[in-house]
């Protein structure tokens, strides 16, 4: 441990840190027979992982999709659905070999990048270059990428990106293994998590003597908080990043993950695009990912498949680019394959098109119905208050601790939200992520759980909260 | 730029963006991200694997769709260690249909699938959230894959491995970036030193430059088949303690691009001056399944360090491997994995963290892995066609492996070192002092210079020796072995028509 680099030590992921690690001790032992919890089996609610939470299972037409890119001779068959063949040899027309097992160009495959560019333009109404679109290993490895390309290397003054609190941890664990200070701008919790531009500017001024500004990492629908801003806030934001001339990081990998009437997902480039100039002139990248995705309704998780386009990035910029991505030479080909699948669905009046709408929609209704469902049941609980899930995948609600398990948590070296969700996970068996790993405002106290499991099963970890919370409150008053 | 007039007293940049033209001072004005800001460290960045050479084949494949003026009708992509794509060989068969049936378990309910094939899909999917590889695995990849990994190692080495040594990654190169990140010491005065093989697969020098980590180079001697030379380590070692904290070793075996299989005295030597000088070993050992000449045998790094046991047993290293390569070539699953050994117990709490930010690896790169290294067994349904498939592959390699060591070194002034292992073969070129020195005005390393015209001229794309790093004064290119025998062949007939050619040239 003393000669490790010392960066690594700083890294934090709590999504999957100590409170998920305890929760797999558990499960092993209640597998294993013999053991006392009060409970039979852990609900993980960490994680926006849909196909493991029960929520659904794959989409059939992504799945036929790749299966035929992975071993042609099954595209021969009479069952196999023509239009899904017929993607399958485009696809395949321009790889090596006519192989998913060859390298691709290290932006990826050029049909994907076509379809890709094609779908932007269409959501957006401006156009977008697939010379302009990179295939990456999920989102995470696109914005780790992006990131670097903003770092100064000054131990000094280092680089600092802006970022939301409450954030999603990739965020403050890439600039902690970067040597990157960290400019926490406050979400307003009040105002649905708003991003406030007295707050913005005040982040900004506190941390110029420490840093050298550089970019702002603004999350869109929000993780782990669920807003979708308004048109204006993004304006607003993308008025302070021109002022302040900092790279925008738009992570928008919940754009089709949208629930409330009257929360509609507006693109940072469309924005940028309407203001006119000087705006849409500005440099960012926005990042989308096949583990949400569409309407949140195939959550491909395992595929590690994202992009992200970089929007008026300097052309030798973007060698460099180019050439960092391409020694390790391009992200996984079957992510690629279903990044293609997803953004390139089947249309009204081809073969797979019923099925799939079919699928698409049991999957984003059960989403909607849980989203209302489970900020209202946390807003009925005592003590606890939910702000909406307009979108994401998550509700966020903040609770109100007791003094003295906050004292208590402190002389046990724990942040006080992490000592509750540890006993909440020991005594019902429920794992969410406490809200002091995505940070918070000192002195509020929240968790994070996905509304990923069956309705049902949402239905009884809401209870089991309600119950705990209250016995929680007892002991603690 | 329009030139606007305007009578009114209002500020002229802003008349000019009202009306839409972006002056170029108000486009720097908005630039957050130049050349002058750009991370230093990406700047030194070089990979030639996919370098100038790569994107100048890639626009003349462009142009010969057309009309054009090439005295050739195609471009040779001898470049890239890729199987599929150069022609070498198609997907194994139970391979792609595992993976198939993993994706879409559908397929499995018709009695054309085999049974094998089956039982390891329902095994695999068994473990996977929701049993659907569509989930996150967990960030070392899916148990069933590891434990299966661990049963590879331990029958290849005859010791024990544990499936949490075993860390599943987006092909060997995101694992390899990972380890030689944790011995990084961030400090700009005294940075971290690796030692690292000349020539060396650019993959090295690529992700130190871009660490900021300083590369100690050792060269692998030429003349003796491209051995490591404990004096040429020393000396790598000893010149480089003033500038740097000496941390960990890379070896490639066999080597990339040079091709050699280190002979079992080489690798305990290699081991004892490691421990000697406390150096973390790199084991890349993608290639341990690319092995051609009889009399070469692949020795595991790991196994050789256990063998000489006590101190060495206890010494830290990793070694890679990967599904790109081997009789399998999946390069586009990005399926890889490195086994962890003897590492400090707290320390590897700290790289599951580490690794856990980026979640896991491609699930679809973890199932081919897992095809790959457990293979159907004899008895089994898709034994005889996996084997004669996996055959079929072996055999041409090592057809080629041999002939084109011996091709080149039928041109005169081309000398080939025999190709013992990997897929490529190094040779050295003498090349004429005025085609050097025409080189050198024009900024180009000479045998950089040299493939330029061989592209030009032939079609052919080969890789400069000045992108692998090269001792002084030599100059090299790497080709594969990997196209068909009849292009390869084709392929060198031409390479001396050039070769001759160019030495008159430039005489």
């Amino acid at each position: 441990m003393a000669n490790i680099n010392p960066r690594v030590i700083k890294v934090e992921y709590a999504v999957r840190g100590p409170i998920v690690i305890r929760a797999g001790e558990i499960e092993k032992q209640i597998k294993e027979g013999q053991h006392n919890f009060p409970f039979d089996r852990v609900i993980r609610a960490n994680i926006g992982d849909c196909h493991a939470s029960g929520n659904q299972v794959p989409v059939t037409y992504i799945r036929q999709f790749l299966a035929g890119c992975t071993y042609p001779p099954l595209i021969d068959s009479s069952d196999f659905p023509s239009d899904i063949k017929q993607k399958v040899q485009r696809l395949l027309s321009v790889c090596g070999g006519k192989s998913l097992g060859s390298y691709t160009e290290s932006q990826g495959l050029i049909t994907v990048r076509e379809d890709i560019a094609k779908y932007i333009q269409e959501r957006d109404g401006y156009p977008s270059n697939p010379s302009d679109i990179y295939l990456c290993n999920g989102a995470s490895d696109g914005i780790k990428t992006v990131i670097k390309l903003l770092m100064n290397n000054d131990p000094k003054k280092p680089s600092g990106i802006m970022i939301p609190v409450p954030q999603y941890p990739l965020y403050s664990a890439t600039l902690s293994e970067y040597g990157a200070h960290q400019i926490e701008y406050y979400l307003d919790e009040d105002n649905n998590w708003a991003l406030n531009i007295d707050e913005l500017e005040r982040a900004l001024n506190q941390s110029k003597e420490h840093c050298v500004p550089r970019g702002i990492v603004i999350i869109n629908p929000g993780n782990p908080t669920g807003q979708v801003l308004s048109r204006e806030n993004i304006e607003n934001i993308v008025r302070f990043a021109e002022k302040h001339r900092l790279f925008i990081l738009a992570d928008e990998v919940y754009q089709e993950n949208t629930y409330l009437p009257g929360s509609k997902f507006f693109s940072f480039k469309k924005v940028l695009m309407d203001l006119g100039a000087p705006y849409n002139h500005m440099e960012m990248a926005s990042f989308h990912s096949a583990s949400k995705a569409s309407k949140g309704w195939h959550g491909e998780c395992g595929s590690r498949g994202g992009y992200y386009e970089l929007i008026n990035i300097d052309k030798d910029v973007r060698m460099q680019v180019n050439k960092l991505i391409s020694a390790s030479l391009c992200s996984a080909a079957w992510g690629q394959a279903m990044m293609g699948a997803i953004i390139n669905p089947p249309k009204e009046g081809e073969l797979s098109y019923e099925l799939y709408k079919k699928e698409r929609s049991d999957i984003v209704s059960r989403l909607k119905q849980k989203a209302d469902l489970v900020s209202q049941l946390f807003n009925s609980v005592e003590g606890v208050r939910c702000n909406a899930v307009m979108g994401a995948m998550y509700a966020f609600p903040r609770i109100e601790i007791p003094e003295k398990a906050i004292q208590h948590a402190k002389s046990k070296n724990m942040a006080p939200d992490a000592f509750y969700c540890f006993q909440f996970l020991e005594k019902t068996g429920v794992c969410v992520v406490p809200g002091s790993g995505f940070k918070q405002k000192p002195g509020t106290h929240h968790l994070r759980t996905t509304i990923l499991p069956p309705v049902d099963q949402m239905k009884v970890m809401v209870e089991k909260f309600r119950k705990f919370h209250m016995e929680f409150l007892r002991e603690w008053k | 730029m329009l030139a606007i007039r305007c009578r009114l007293p209002i500020n002229s940049s802003r008349i000019v963006s009202a009306a839409g033209v972006i002056t170029r001072k108000e486009q720097k004005r908005h630039a957050s991200l130049t050349m002058e800001t750009l991370n230093p460290l990406v700047k030194e960045v070089e990979y030639a694997v996919r370098g100038p050479i790569v994107i100048r084949a890639g626009e003349i494949e462009k142009k010969l769709k057309g009309s054009h003026n090439f005295p050739f009708d195609r471009v040779i992509r001898a470049n890239i260690g890729d199987c599929h794509a150069s022609g070498n060989q198609v997907p194994i068969t139970y391979i792609r249909q595992f993976v198939a049936g993993c994706t879409y378990p559908e397929l499995m309910k018709s009695s054309n699938f085999p049974s094998d094939i089956k039982s390891r899909v329902e095994r695999l999917l068994s473990v996977c959230g929701g049993k659907s590889l569509g989930a996150y695995t967990e960030s070392q990849g899916i148990i069933t894959i590891r434990e299966d990994i661990a049963a590879y190692i331990q029958q290849r080495d005859g010791y024990p491995s544990d499936p949490n040594n075993i860390y599943l990654c987006n092909g060997a190169s995101d694992g390899i970036k990972t380890i030689i990140k944790l011995l990084m010491n961030n400090n700009l005065e005294k940075p971290s030193g690796i030692m690292i093989p000349v020539p060396q697969y650019p993959l090295y020098s690529a992700t130190l430059s871009e660490y900021g980590a300083y590369q100690i180079e050792y060269y692998l001697d030429e003349g003796n088949n491209w051995a490591l030379n404990i004096d040429e380590l020393e000396r790598a070692l000893n010149q480089s303690k003033d500038r740097c904290v000496p941390r960990g070793m890379v070896i490639i075996n066999p080597g990339n691009p040079t091709g050699q299989v280190l002979s079992r005295d080489n690798i305990e030597n290699v081991i004892r001056f490691a421990h000697k000088h406390q150096l973390f070993v790199v084991a890349d050992e993608v290639y341990q399944e690319n092995v051609h000449l009889p009399g070469s045998k692949f020795f595991s790094f790991k196994k050789t360090l256990m063998d000489l046991g006590a101190p060495y047993n206890q010494m830290e290293m990793a070694s890679f491997h990967s599904a790109s390569k081997g009789w399998h070539g999946e390069c586009g699953s990005r399926g890889g994995y490195y086994e962890l050994i003897n590492i400090d117990k707290d320390v590897r709490v700290q790289v599951n963290k580490l690794i856990s930010a980026c979640l896991c690896s491609t699930a679809w790169g973890q199932a081919v892995m897992a095809a790959i290294i457990n293979p159907p067994k004899e008895g089994e349904p898709s034994y005889e066609l996996y084997k004669q498939e996996r055959s079929a592959v072996v055999n041409r390699l090592r057809e080629k492996a041999e002939l084109v060591g011996r091709l080149f070194n039928s041109v005169e002034g081309v000398q080939c070192n025999p190709v013992m292992g990997a897929m490529y073969a190094f040779p050295r070129i003498e090349l004429p002092k005025k085609a050097i020195e025409h080189a050198k005005s024009k900024n180009m390393a000479p045998d950089a210079f040299y493939c330029f015209q061989l592209l030009e001229k032939t079609g052919i794309c080969v890789v400069p020796g000045s992108g692998f790093k090269q001792s002084p004064g030599t100059h090299h290119f790497r080709t594969t072995i990997l196209p068909p025998v009849d292009q390869m062949k084709d392929m060198v007939e031409k390479f001396r028509t050039f070769h001759l050619s160019f030495l008159r040239e430039w005489k």
